[in-house]
């Protein structure tokens, strides 16, 4: 799969310094893992992350920093301390459908999602990863034909497709593509697939995005 | 390259290069043999630079010191997954100490950060691409992050060394979200030839 639509550079620097909240390190994570080409990109910048670790002054360490150290050795090579074993993968028999960062953070295999209605058409299935960033992180399913009414954004927002594909003024997307948008653009996605396009959304500003949705019930349902 | 860029790249202090290929040698002697005095050797280089980025972050002496033996230990046990292909030795340890700064100061999670490290090394390089490009690599982004334009340099430096967050820059630099954003493409943009001159 190469995706035709990106991260933005700003975000490859963020992603790289770590400055991107969990909501948005989970879909920029999930493009990754399809996206050799802003693999590449993020590697670049992390070399920049290298060479200010190189030139930094140096600081001086505890006095027991290098025994404390050792004593660590010889606890993990006594097994006294648990080592850190990578995490096991959830098996979800969903490896074609969802991406391994995203599969951390779902439960439940794609097919057995628990989708709210939000409006005619679209449904919304949040995702917790955090309750301290005033952030969010949610799935998206809106039905073939759909077109969402055209938004703004309160903040940043991260769009990136699982399923099915839509259209827009930015272009065609598609199967991880990500639409990697601040806050002044505007758009209006509409689903060309002929199965509901499933998207994996960050936004900074969740109570604005109440309103994104309302706006978005609003024509269909007189709120 | 003219003289005067010669004198501010000088100015940057990087490892020399049998020094890179020094850490190289003791990482693969951690991973074959778990070689105590290679690490104790890698942990006398890097310690005091691990700390002073953690300090720098805004941690305390005392935190960043046990960030260090947090970073020194996960090197130790991941050392198998270093890849010289991938990256330096000093870009994989900041890419560990940036996991434990996002993890312990500001309390989000890296996991994300390590499924795609996982995939990352799942994938096999295209032709051509080896330890030189890598080195070469090294080289030219330490050159041309020491050739930023001031103003550029500041909004990079904040990024990844004090780990400030960009609403952060924005309000320190008294400058609006989207001048902060353009100067970080801009500083990036820089960087990118790297890429496609090498590749
Ligand atoms: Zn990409």
């Amino acid at each position: 799969m190469t995706a035709n639509h990106h991260l933005d550079d700003a975000s490859i620097v963020r992603y790289a310094s770590g400055d991107f909240s969990t909501e948005f390190v989970v879909v920029s994570a999930s493009h990754l893992a399809m996206c050799s080409v802003c693999r590449k990109a993020v590697a670049l910048a992390e070399t920049a992350g290298g060479t200010y670790l190189d030139t930094l002054d140096t600081v001086e360490l505890a006095d027991d920093a290098l025994p404390a150290l050792m004593q660590r050795l010889d606890d993990e090579a006594a097994g006294t301390t648990a080592g850190a074993s990578p995490a096991a993968l959830p098996e979800h028999g969903q490896e074609d459908t969802l991406p391994l960062p995203l599969r951390r953070v779902v439960s439940t295999p794609l097919d057995a999602i628990s989708w709210k209605s939000v409006g005619p058409g679209i449904h919304k299935h949040d995702i917790q990863v955090n309750k301290e960033t005033g952030q969010s992180l949610f799935m998206l399913k809106i039905a073939p034909g759909k077109k969402v009414p055209e938004h703004g954004h309160g903040g940043g927002e991260m769009t990136l497709v699982l399923s099915g594909s839509y259209r827009d003024d930015l272009g065609w997307f598609g199967p991880g593509d990500i639409a990697d948008l601040d806050e002044h653009v505007q758009h209006q996605p509409h689903v060309d697939s002929i199965t509901p396009c499933i998207c994996l959304v960050a936004t900074e500003a969740p109570t604005r995005f109440t309103g994104w949705i309302s706006r978005i019930v609003q024509p269909f349902v007189g709120i | 390259m003219p003289a005067a860029l010669r004198v501010v790249e000088a100015s940057y202090e990087r490892a020399s290069m049998p020094d890179v290929d020094a850490h190289k040698a003791m990482i693969a002697r951690i991973a074959a043999d778990k070689d105590r005095a290679a690490f104790k050797a890698l942990f006398l280089h890097f310690g005091p630079r691990i700390k002073a980025l953690m300090q720098k972050a805004g941690a305390s002496s005392d935190i960043a010191d046990d960030l260090v033996q947090e970073v020194m230990m996960s090197l130790w046990r991941k050392a198998h997954l270093y890849s010289p292909e991938k990256g330096n030795v000093s870009t994989w340890i900041f890419t560990i100490a940036r996991n434990a700064r996002i993890d312990r100061l500001r309390r989000q999670s890296s996991k994300p950060y390590e499924d795609v490290e996982a995939i990352e090394l799942a994938s096999p390089e295209p032709d051509g691409e080896a330890e030189m490009y890598v080195s070469q690599r090294s080289e030219r982004v330490a050159s041309a992050l020491a050739e930023l334009p001031p103003e550029q340099k500041q909004i990079m430096e904040l990024a990844f060394i004090n780990d400030l967050p960009q609403s952060q820059i924005a309000e320190k630099l008294s400058l609006p979200l989207g001048t902060v954003k353009s100067r970080m493409r801009l500083a990036y943009g820089k960087l990118r030839p790297v890429l496609e001159d090498l590749a």
